[in-house]
Parts: C-alpha cells; structure tokens; sequence
C-alpha cells in the first residue's frame, strides 16, 4: 500500500511539473500576475511530493520489502543498515529518483528563498526547471519504475553489488548529484534570462548562490569518489580517466568557468552571451555524463544497466534539451546588449583565458572520453584512448591557465598592467623558483614534469599569499592597519583566494605523489619482513572470520622504524557470498605528508600471501586541495552582497573589486563597501 | 561484439577475486627491465576488462599478456618490437595510446586547434575592440578620497 502511495505521488509529481513548466511560461508572456503566481506552489508542491516518492523508496529499502523488485534486486536482509541506506541509491532506479528529487530541490530553493527575483524571471526560472523535472520524471515512469512489485515477494534480496557496500559510497553520489543536477537552475536561470531578452549583472548575482552550492557539490563529490577509487580498487591508483569520472569531471571543468565568466557579467556585463552558453553547455554535460553512465554505450566499472530503450529516452531528452536550449539561443542570444569593453590585458581578459582554457580542456577529455565510438561508426576501426592520451594532452592544455590563475585577480578590471602585477607578485615568483631548487636539491634527479609541478604549485600557494599580503599593505603599514583591510576584503575574495589556494596544494599532491611514490609487492610468509621508505612491515599471518554478510581474510602487518613498532595495520579482503563476489579492504595510514597504503592478494597455496605496499608521498594533499576549493566556494557562498538585497539596477555595477581602483571609489557609492 | 565484450567484462569481474595487478611471481629480476615491462604494460588495454591497463588488471588475459611482454623483453626485443607484436595480433584497440595516424588526427590535432584556433579568434576581436581608454586622472579632492577609503589616513 505504502509502495503505491510512493508511485502514485510520483505521478502527481509528473503531473504537477507539467502545470509548472507550462503556466507560469504562458503567464510570463501574458502578463499575468495570477498564472505566474502558480509557479512557487507548484515548485514547492512538487518537491513534497518527490519527497514523499523518495522517502517511502528509502523505507521499502530499509525495511527490506521485497515484493519491491529493486529492493529485491539490491538489497539482502543481512546487509547492514548503513548499506541499506546506500543501497537506495545504488541502483540506476534509485539513483535516478535521487536525481530528479535534487531537481526539485533546486526548484523550490529558487522558489524559497529567490525572494529579490523578478516576477517574470522567478515564472520563467521555476517553468525551465518544471519542464526538467517533468522530463526526467517521464524518464522514471515510463522507462525506470522504482515501485515495480515483485509478487510473490521472495524470502531475501540478492543484496547490492560488493563494490558499493562501502562508507565512501554513501557519501559520493549524493554529493555528485547536487552538484550535477545544480547545474540544472544555472540552465533554468539562462534560458529564463533569454526569453526575457536581458541578461544583466543582477541576473549572475541571482544566478550566483545557486551556482556556488552546485560547484563546491560536484567539487566534493569528484574528489570523494577519488577518494573512494584511491582505498577500494587496492593499489593506489586516484584517478583512472575512466569514462564515469569523466562524465562528473566535463561539467565541472565547464561549470568552473561559468564560475569566473558569471563573475564577469556581475561585475563588469561584459561577455552575458558566452555565459548564458556556458550555462546551456554545463547542464548538458552534465546530462551527457548521465547518458555516459546509464546507456552503457561507453564500457566502464559504473555502468548500471544495458537498456537501449533507456538509452534512446535519455538521448531524446538530452537533444530537446541542449539542442531546444541552443535554437533559442541562436533565435535571442543577438537581442542581448553587447558587454562593456576591456582590453586583452584586464582581469576579464584573464577570465576569458580562464574560460578558453577550461573550454578546450573539456573539449579534450569529451574528445578523448567519446573518440573510441566515433571512430568505430565512422571508419570501423577499433581503438582505444586511455590515460596516456589524456596525460599528453590535457596536462599541457591546463598549465597555462594555473600560471595565469594567480595573475587574474591580481590584474585590475577593464585594462590591467601585466608588467606592474608581475612585480607585484615577484615574491611569490622568487618563492616558486626557490623551493623548486630546494627540491632538486633535496631529492636529486628529479623528471622534469615534475619539478614543473612542483614550481606552478608554489607559484600558485605563494600567489595567493603574496596577494592578500599586498592587499592588506603588509610591511608597508602597521599590522593593526594591515589586519583592518584584511578583515574588510569581502567573502568573495577570501573564496577566490581558498580555490586557488585549493588547486596550487592539489597539483603539488598529484606532481610529488607520481613522481616519488614507492612499491612493494611481494609474496610474504607469517614472520617475513618487507622494507619500504624507511619503514620495515613484519607480516603476521591471516585470520579468517565470518562478519555479516561478508566472510573476511585479515591480515595483520606491523609497522616498525627504527627496530621499534610503531602500529599495527590490518588490510583485509571480503568475500561476499550472495553476490559470489569479493572485494579488498586497504589500510591506509596517513600524517597528512604522505600515506603508507597496504593491500592484501592472494595466497600462494603454501601459506604465503602477496602484500601490496605503497608509499605515496603528498597524496593526501590532493583531496586536501579539492576540500580547500570547495571550502573557497562555501565561503564565496557566504558573501554578505548574495545575502543582502540587490540595490536598484545601475547603468554600471558599483560594486567595485578589490582592490578597488580609483576610478571605481571615484563613482561608486561612498557607503558601500568595496567588493 | 559489444555486448560480448560486456559479458567477457563482467566474467573478468566475478572471477578477478581481489588480487590487483602485478604478482611478485610475474616480476623480472632485472630492475631496468622491469621497468621498461611496467611501461609497455600501462600502455596497453586489458581487452577483456573495462578501461584498465594489463598491468593494472588481475585478469587471467592480463597476466597473460604481462608473461608475454616479460618474455620478449628477456629475450631482448626492442619496446617498439614488443608493442608492434601486440598490435599485429590483437588491433589498435590494445593500445590506450593511440597513434598518430589519419583515423586519429582529430583526437590529437584537436585540441591545440581549438586552443590556437578559439584563442586566434578571440586576440582578433579583442585587437578590433581594445580601444578602452585610460581612466582619466584623480583630483586632489579624489584621491584624499581614495586614500581615507583605504584606510591609509
């Protein structure tokens, strides 16, 4: 009963979406106050409604009911409540449900708390978001029922995949999905902004929050998917250019430059039309990574299910979409009035940098991700593009933009002086080369990418040390002086400094980790000692245990420096009976400098066991890196301007950056403050 | 064929069990030539699994493969003979680096292309449109102004 209910909302769902993307869109057109009006109920309406959906798929599954077929199909009674949770989740119907209650999340955020939003522009906004919802939910009720019955309902579940049986899977997805699917208001506010014919500076700081929260999502979710790759695949190994991280990695690479040309258009309204494409491109990723995953059309460790029909639906739905989204473009994108003009050296210059070499770089990994098809249809030839590919090409493309990351927000609006910045920032040059040394020197020969790495990180640390020291005029006025300025620079430019901050600490865990980390693999037996990076590991045998529903091997290995033992490590392998499937249990110990990262293999037969070992030097600082960044964007998020209501429209923004030029305080409002 | 390649996968999957990769048994005594194996190794497609290279994979064709390398490697074949040998028996479809060849000019060409290409575009436009004056002078009036604003009064 309670399972029909949940289908039956769903429903409503659909059908409440439909109301939503069509009446508030007429009544835009119309003028009409009362049709528009409908587009806040609906949106609220619809997420309760979705909500409902969702919860009782979470209490089918955690009550283990399985005259459900999903749950049946992915869950048992003996996996953990945890994994039961997750596993709701787990399955393409589940995350697709997820999927589209996030859409309606996003929908009654906008239609909660965008109080300051036109009339017109919340009506349009709300609809575009209605019609996704509508979309997606056709997609789940005609293709992908969650609430299929399975009657009569067997005795126990065949339990979810091992693989996803893991603390680092409940968090992933959830978060990749809030950032894939908050791409999807980006995409309502463009097209709500093109059928409005304006897209204003107000426009990108309503469009903002929204933004903000998807990126810093996406931002956490890649990185704990990493993560999670990095402890559960068993030789530590972080990123596999595997057609699923691509799939999360092109929106983000888009959705990141929409981040900096959106600050553009609130800043300066120059460059409205190219971000109202970018928001267009961004959910479309976002869309094909989707496709990517569910079709099966690209072979990968994620795929769910092979379902042509599926397939077909979800092309039909990205076609509409991008392809409705690109004629409407095409149709009112000249209406839009031609931005404020800057000179090749300015910080919009750097932005726009940024956007070509974010553009690019996702061209490569979308290139590379779906060549292997297109070549196969066009000329018949198999081929395969794989890491070496991407590490020739998208590297090289991204150098560029790290180097020129640290100058942009340095660089003043409108027309900068590259000469004056590069002075400005010579300590941080200095800082860069000199650490460099310092680690050809420490290390000895080192290849040459990765002392390069190691010089664009600390290019880009320093940077953003050496700028907000200037910024604050340290050593140039008293401290207290310094400190003033320092707590008056706006949110924004603290997010801005963190996400730089963020990628100089990430490259330097990648450049440090592939280039010095150390292996041993090695067949031992009880009592056996395996040297690696100044630590010596005494292998202690393997105990078998029955836990659960999994049966566990686990071995004990203690860590000994300098003849004395400092901890004992225990790498473990599952076998999961149901499912007739195993999985490895790394154990990692990390001091936040480097992680010694043991994996458990076979045995031989005659009472040896093989033992992975890895030393990866700075390998945390790569997740470390990804957590600072989207730290940055939480605290951009905070800005007081995106929590104050937007004073009256301005021929000129007069909101001024900082460090505010003259020209800026000179005709900007003596209240505000700067930024 | 797809759809086989899919099963072979999913077989290469259940039975993988959680071994990873190279076993210590595998391993060639001579460190340079382990080296150079490693390196063919993690340019080449595991064919039966999903996206891994045979030196990532625990797949038996895997293994096999990492002999088959090891083999030719001691016998004192060149990198260049090793991979060629792979190629002619199993296709370009082992090898995750692709070549430069007519089917794959647009994979590599296409990106600095875009790059030079866009980025050319853009330094057009921006020549055509880059007259933006320079801000004019402060006043005295202005620049106490500015000064006060920046705390340094």
């Amino acid at each position: 009963m309670l399972v029909e209910i949940g289908h039956f909302a769903l429903i409503l769902a659909f059908l409440v979406a439909a109301v939503q993307g069509v009446v508030p869109l007429v009544g835009a057109q119309a003028r009409s106050r009362a049709l528009m009006e409908t587009a806040r109920p609906a949106a609220l309406l619809q997420l309760g409604l979705i909500t409902l959906a969702f919860a009782v798929f979470a209490h089918a599954h955690i009550t283990s009911d399985f005259s459900v077929l999903n749950v049946y199909e992915n869950s048992s009674r003996e996996q953990p409540l945890i994994y039961r949770i997750t596993g709701v989740w787990g399955s393409h119907e589940g995350s697709m449900l997820l999927w589209v209650l996030m859409l309606a999340l996003y929908g009654g955020g906008v239609a909660l708390f965008a109080r300051a939003l036109p009339q017109s522009l919340r009506a349009r906004t709300l609809a575009i978001q209605g019609l996704l919802c509508c979309g997606t939910l056709a997609f789940i009720l005609f293709t992908s029922n969650p609430f299929a019955r399975l009657l009569p309902a067997p005795p126990d579940g065949r339990a979810l995949n091992p693989l996803l049986q893991d603390p680092g899977l409940a968090f992933h997805p959830p978060f990749l999905y809030f950032g894939y699917v908050g791409f999807s208001i980006t995409y309502s506010f463009a097209i709500a902004g093109l059928l409005e014919g304006r897209i204003t500076a107000a426009w990108a700081r309503w469009m903002r929050p929204w933004m903000l929260l998807a990126w810093c999502s996406l931002t956490i979710g890649i990185a704990a998917g990493s993560h999670w790759a990095y402890y559960v695949l068993g030789w530590g190994g972080w990123w596999y250019w595997d057609p699923v991280e691509n799939a999360s990695f092109m929106p983000w690479l888009l959705g990141t430059a929409l981040l900096h040309s959106a600050a553009v258009v609130e800043k300066r309204e120059a460059l409205q039309r190219w971000t109202v494409l970018l928001a267009i491109l961004t959910f479309g990723m976002s869309l094909v990574g989707t496709f990517l995953v569910r079709s099966g059309i690209i072979t990968s460790v994620h795929s769910f299910a092979l379902d042509p029909s599926r397939g077909i639906f979800i092309l039909v739905l990205i076609a509409t979409v991008i392809g409705g989204a690109l004629i409407l473009y095409a149709v009112r994108a000249p209406a839009i009035a031609p931005g404020n003009p800057f000179a090749p050296i300015s910080r919009e210059g750097a932005l726009v940098f940024n956007n070509l070499i974010l553009s690019a770089g996702m061209a490569t990994v979308f290139l590379g991700t779906f060549y292997p098809l297109f070549a196969q249809v066009w000329s018949g030839v198999k081929l395969s593009v794989g890491p070496p590919y991407f590490d020739a090409t998208f590297l090289p493309l991204m150098t560029p933009a790290v180097a020129a990351m640290v100058l942009g927000p340095v660089l003043a609006w409108r027309r900068g002086d590259l000469v004056g910045t590069v002075r400005r920032l010579s300590p941080a040059l200095l800082g860069a080369i000199v650490v460099t040394l310092a680690v050809r020197a420490a290390v000895g020969p080192a290849p040459f990418w990765a002392l390069g790495g190691i010089a664009l990180a600390s290019w880009a640390m320093l940077g953003v040390i050496v700028d907000l020291a200037d910024r604050a005029g340290l050593f140039r006025t008293s401290p207290a002086t310094a400190w003033r300025r320092l707590s008056r620079l706006p949110r924004s430019s603290y997010g801005c400094a963190l996400g730089h901050f963020g990628v100089g600490v990430l490259i330097a865990g990648i450049a440090v980790t592939t280039a010095w980390r150390s292996e041993q693999i090695v067949t031992v037996h009880p009592g056996q000692k395996v040297e690696i990076a100044g630590r010596t590991l005494v292998f202690d045998g393997v105990t078998e245990e029955n836990v659960a529903n999994y049966r566990e091997q686990r071995a004990k290995v203690v860590v000994e420096r300098n003849g004395a033992p400092v901890m004992t490590l225990t790498p473990e392998r599952r076998f999961y009976p149901i499912a007739g499937s195993a999985t490895t249990h790394t154990a990692i110990v990390t001091n936040g400098l480097a992680d010694l990262y043991l994996a458990l293999g076979d045995p031989d037969g005659h009472g040896g066991w093989v033992l992975r070992a890895y030393f990866n030097p700075l390998v945390p600082w790569i997740w470390f890196g990804a957590a600072i960044a989207a730290l940055g964007g939480l605290v951009s998020l905070s800005d007081r301007r995106l929590r104050l209501k937007l004073p009256a429209r301005r021929s000129a923004p007069a909101v001024a950056p900082h460090p505010p030029t003259p020209r800026d305080l000179s005709r900007g409002d003596p209240t505000a403050e700067p930024g | 064929m797809k759809r086989l390649f899919f099963f072979a996968a999913l077989l290469c999957l259940a039975l993988a069990g959680p071994a990873h990769a190279v076993e210590p048994s595998e391993r060639l005594a001579d460190p340079a030539l382990e080296a150079r194996a490693e390196a063919i190794g993690s340019t080449l497609r595991c064919l039966v699994c999903q996206n891994e290279s045979i030196e990532e994979s625990n797949a038996a064709l895997a293994h096999d493969l990492r002999m088959l390398i090891r083999r030719h490697l001691a016998a004192g074949d060149s990198d260049r003979e090793v991979v060629d040998f792979l190629v002619h028996r199993y296709g370009l479809f082992v090898l995750l680096d692709p070549p430069f060849m007519p089917v794959t000019y647009l994979l590599w060409l296409g990106p600095p292309l875009l790059v030079l290409g866009a980025g050319g575009v853009l330094l057009l436009r921006a020549r055509r449109r880059s007259d933006v004056p320079a801000p004019p002078a402060l006043s005295a009036a202005e620049d106490a102004r500015a000064a006060s604003l920046l705390g340094e009064s």
